[in-house]
């Protein structure tokens, strides 16, 4: 069985670098969608035309729909929205959503957040910053969490922490992997330490995740900062990370009160990371469905 | 009399007292608690933070692991200490020494101090993030009991780094926040001076958070904790840190293991739209 997989595998180029996965596009069925078109479930409703924030050219919607939502001149990754990149992802109608309707409270009666939570999930159409449940990946079952980043900045309180503790805790109890799309500014502060307390709390469900055997790999998108960093987001058995994302612990301006200095080229980049040895490997969106199939299977072996 | 003008303190009265020159520190409580403490240093990756200590210490006749974020008095001492700020080794230490405790059955008592992790480049290359996260899944995993007590600021994911333990406990005027009153203001209403008005909502005070189910005890500061007089406290303290060594030694490894995973596992206030 393993060797129809390996077999079209490419030789080994010269030098270090491997910056795509060798292995063949084959294996299990795939019977998911082949391009990035179409796959957003929510059109694109503003307009034909886009600036890029890092090249600055004129785009069109449709080009950069049809790029993965990468930008068609530069490759600057754009941020998506959970089912955008849901859809991108797993196999045609396999994902099934868990614990929709979860929220949080308002823990600190801090003036003005249930009014900001009702506005989110107004302009998101979600209800809390990341979506869970269940899908397949190149035909491989895997429990699967997308952040999102227009929700309060994909950041974590106690409804973001506790669906991601369920979905782990779920995952451990029906032998599953987990996949999580990272994807936060960090501990949602109006929540103050409940939402610090989240960090513990899913940290300990990977643990038994982890004690169970169990593959976990979270893909770190742009931005992955603070308590996500410092938590669920470096404790994978593979850590992926997608091109420029801005990943770190704390924040830029913070770093440059303290050291009072400007602070080096790329820091902070997911290719930064990767140099300092915290991302096993930087993969661009068209590849993202092949390499998690591929560490799926790889690692479905005991 | 005393008692009354205690109660009466503000958050932001707190936070001061909290941050002030003659609060004991990590080092202090060690000295008085315990009947000797050996210190073991460095992270066998990197170096050895100074913004932390630990070792083996002894009370009533057994052994522990004792760990503490050790702020500064002087200037030249907050240098050395780097302001009980911790850098990635500083964690991978801590984790070190834990793991060692696990192994050999001691049990371990923490004490935080801290205003946060260290922000700074050097940090972020030797993955700050990924050093306090690493300490969040294996202490987890820690079958010994594990005590933290915060003795004067519990600042964010850098104090949680050593807190994920069986009980949290916190001195009356001590704090343990997400983020700073100063940075919470500074974020959510653009203006840091608003801090004191911050630390009134943001739940940080030992009575608030013992309220709230997110520490077990609070130890009572009759007079704000001064190093200059802190037999009494200690005292206080030794008794009550042998008295949840007592409780625990009835408990088998995994009924230790599912006790901390609850303590973490109710912390939601689960709602539904
Ligand atoms: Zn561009």
């Amino acid at each position: 069985m393993l060797r129809g997989k390996f077999k079209k595998t490419e030789t080994i180029p010269a030098g270090e670098d491997f910056p795509e996965s060798t292995f063949p596009a084959g294996g299990m069925p795939d019977t998911g969608r082949e391009t990035g078109k179409n796959r957003s479930r929510k059109e694109v409703p503003d307009g034909l035309f886009r600036k890029c924030d890092a090249c600055r050219k004129i785009l069109y919607e449709e080009d950069i729909r049809e790029n993965w939502y990468c930008c068609p001149e530069c490759g600057k990754n754009f941020r998506i929205d959970p089912w955008t990149r849901i859809h991108m992802l797993t196999d045609k109608d396999s994902f099934e959503e868990w614990d929709p309707d979860l929220t949080g409270d308002d823990p600190l009666s801090f003036p003005g957040y249930e009014e900001k939570l009702r506005d989110m999930r107004g302009k998101t159409g979600l209800t809390e910053a990341v979506v869970t449940g269940q899908a397949l990946i190149r035909g491989s079952r895997t429990a699967l969490g997308v952040m999102s980043p227009d929700f309060i900045m994909g950041s974590m309180g106690t409804a973001v922490g506790e669906k991601i503790t369920r979905m782990v805790e779920r995952a451990t109890a029906e032998r599953l992997p987990v996949i999580l799309f990272c994807c936060s500014g960090g501990a949602r502060m109006q929540e103050g330490i409940f939402s610090l307390m989240q960090m513990a709390k899913t940290s300990q469900a990977l643990k038994r995740h982890d004690e169970a055997g169990l593959l976990y790999v979270p893909v770190l998108t742009d931005p992955t900062t603070g308590g996500v960093t410092a938590s669920f987001a470096m404790l994978g058995d593979v850590i992926l990370a997608e091109p420029g994302a801005l990943i770190g612990f704390a924040g830029a301006r913070v770093i440059r009160q303290t050291i009072g200095q400007k602070l080096p080229e790329g820091f902070q980049s997911a290719e930064f990371l990767q140099k300092h040895g915290f991302v096993d490997r930087i993969v661009r969106r068209e590849q993202m469905r092949t390499t998690l199939g591929v560490l799926l299977q790889s690692c479905a072996c005991r | 009399m005393e008692q009354k003008m205690e109660q009466n303190r503000t958050a932001w009265d707190r936070v001061q007292t909290a941050r002030e020159e003659k609060r004991p520190h990590a080092s202090d409580y060690i000295a008085k608690i315990f009947d000797g403490f050996m210190e073991l240093r460095g992270d066998r990756l990197f170096g050895d933070d100074r913004a932390v200590i630990g070792g083996i210490a002894g009370i009533g006749k057994r052994y522990v692991t004792v760990i503490g974020q050790q702020k500064g008095r002087s200037a030249k001492e907050n240098r050395h200490r780097n302001f009980g700020m911790m850098k990635p080794e500083g964690y991978r230490k801590a984790l070190r020494l834990m793991k060692q405790a696990d192994k050999f059955g001691r049990p371990v008592i923490l004490f935080i101090d801290t205003p946060g992790a260290f922000c700074g480049v050097d940090a972020e290359e030797r993955g700050q993030g990924e050093a306090i996260a690493r300490n969040l899944f294996e202490m987890a995993g820690l079958r010994v009991p594990v005590l933290a007590i915060v003795i004067g600021e519990g600042g964010s994911g850098g104090a949680l780094a050593l807190g994920v333990a069986n009980e949290v406990w916190m001195l009356e005027n001590s704090i343990y926040s997400v983020l700073s009153p100063e940075g919470f203001a500074a974020i959510l209403w653009k203006d840091g001076k608003r801090a004191a008005e911050a630390a009134e909502v943001m739940k940080i005070t030992a009575d608030e958070l013992c309220e709230a189910g997110i520490v077990e005890k609070v130890i009572p500061e009759p007079e704000a904790a001064d190093r200059e007089h802190m037999d009494e406290l200690a005292g206080y303290m030794k008794q009550e840190i042998l008295s949840f060594l007592g409780r625990y030694d009835r408990m088998t490894s995994e009924e230790i293991l599912n006790q901390r995973y609850e303590r973490f596992r109710r912390m939601a206030v689960p709602g539904s739209v």
